[in-house]
């Protein structure tokens, strides 16, 4: 099924969720990446693919919050104990808040810029400067925001990741399946 | 009181001619060296839907021999020390000096010399020559316009368009343009 049900999730959260996995892994070895490499040449090219692809997942991120508001939310799986529950549902939020946040305070910070780089994203059309106070102290400001919020996505993402392979591993339950398998597709299977 | 009207009206009189004569650059002939005085290598790359970088050089030498019997055999040798590239911001300054463009590390100069001189008016002329920078050399063609000239100093002013991309320094386009325009001031006294 593409839509998700009371029971599990349809198809289009199950690939919307593995897509911007994939990207903001990525998007985080690539951040990281690109500020440490020697070759100064290869940096700026880094940098202009980072900005491109931070812009991607805010779109993606839009259309998944959109599509998660117009589905029903799958309750969470019988086994969970209350507080796996309420840290599962927190996690998930602040997932989701980084998601916005991670993108919006890349972009501030070089919308902030006093170089004033323009970002051409995937060198297809010019993304405009949101309306920040360029100054070195505004750069700053937003640069250090950005590095922060990276460094909180790095660690819940660790935890998120970590959690789902203890359902898989040790507790042996569904909740990783939940994420693989769109629910009428597991439902047939049963039968 | 008349006495001095006088010699004022004779002034005038010197210094109309002189004003209203642009220097020729038939005038001008002789042995040049460029001095920092009154000179300024200025450049910019536009940037699309952004800032220029402007930039210049701060250090370069460089002799200019204008022959008595012909302007067209005039012939211009100019170096310049890329890694005195200025451009009021550290960052900036730093990313050109890196091999993502000059590579100061590994290129000490960029030298321009001269193969062909046109006299396009009593005063202008185009520097055809080869440029070398990054161990590329390309044919350039300079417009070149004597601007003052007077007791055995010259100050020509040059413009001219050059492809950063065939000198290896295409980094950041076309975000950043591949034309870069020299917007520059030479001075030079004989010697
Ligand atoms: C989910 C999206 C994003 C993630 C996960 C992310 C992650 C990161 C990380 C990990 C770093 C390196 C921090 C460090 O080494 O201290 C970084 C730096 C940077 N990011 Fe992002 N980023 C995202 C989106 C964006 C966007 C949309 C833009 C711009 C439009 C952007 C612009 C930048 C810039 C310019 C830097 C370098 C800052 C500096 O010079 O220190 N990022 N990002
Ligand atoms: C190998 C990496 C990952 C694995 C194994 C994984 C696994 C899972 C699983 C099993 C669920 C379902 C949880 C449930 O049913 O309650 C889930 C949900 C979720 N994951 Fe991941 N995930 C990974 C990476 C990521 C990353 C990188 C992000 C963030 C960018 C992320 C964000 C989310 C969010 C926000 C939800 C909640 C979806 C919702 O209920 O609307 N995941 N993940």
């Amino acid at each position: 099924m593409l839509r998700n049900t009371k029971d599990g999730y349809g198809l289009v959260a199950i690939v919307l969720h593995w897509t911007l996995a994939v990207l903001v892994i990525g998007q985080i070895g690539l951040g990281l990446a690109m500020l440490r490499v020697a070759d100064k040449r290869l940096s700026f090219d880094l940098i202009q693919w980072h900005k491109s692809i931070g812009l991607l997942i805010l779109a993606l991120f839009v259309l998944r919050l959109a599509w998660r508001l117009a589905n029903p939310q799958p309750a969470p799986e019988a086994s969970l104990k209350r507080w796996e529950k309420t840290a599962s549902a927190a996690v998930h939020r602040l997932l989701y808040a980084l998601l916005l946040a991670l993108p919006l305070s890349g972009w501030a910070l070089v919308s902030a810029s006093v170089l004033g780089i323009p970002t051409l994203v995937f060198g297809l059309f010019l993304l405009p400067h949101l309306p920040v106070e360029v100054s070195e102290a505004g750069e700053a400001f937003w640069r250090s925001t950005h590095h922060l919020l990276a460094f909180a996505a790095i660690l819940l993402i660790a935890g998120h990741i970590l959690a789902a392979l203890r359902h898989r591993i040790l507790l042996r339950d569904h909740v990783l399946q939940r994420m693989l398998r769109p629910v009428g597709a597991r439902k047939r299977e049963r039968t | 009181m008349l006495q001095r009207m006088a010699i004022i009206a004779a002034f005038l009189l010197l210094a109309l001619p002189l004003r209203a004569q642009a220097p020729s650059l038939a005038d001008a002939a002789g042995r040049y060296v460029l001095t920092p005085q009154g000179s300024r290598l200025s450049f910019s790359v536009p940037a699309a839907g952004g800032r220029a970088i402007r930039g210049r050089f701060v250090r370069f030498a460089g002799r200019i021999d204008i022959p008595a019997d012909n302007i067209e055999r005039a012939r211009v040798i100019i170096t310049i020390f890329p890694e005195s590239v200025a451009t009021g911001e550290r960052r900036v300054d730093n990313f050109l000096k890196s091999n993502a463009v000059f590579d100061v590390a590994h290129e000490h100069e960029i030298t321009f010399r001269s193969t062909a001189v046109h006299r396009t008016g009593a005063a202008t002329a185009t520097v055809e020559g080869s440029l070398t920078a990054r161990g590329h050399t390309f044919r350039e063609t300079f417009r070149v316009r004597l601007a003052e000239f007077g007791r055995g100093r010259a100050r020509f002013h040059v413009e001219g368009r050059v492809l950063r991309s065939r000198y290896g320094m295409d980094v950041g386009t076309p975000l950043y343009s591949n034309v870069v325009d020299f917007d520059m001031d030479l001075a030079a006294r004989r010697g």
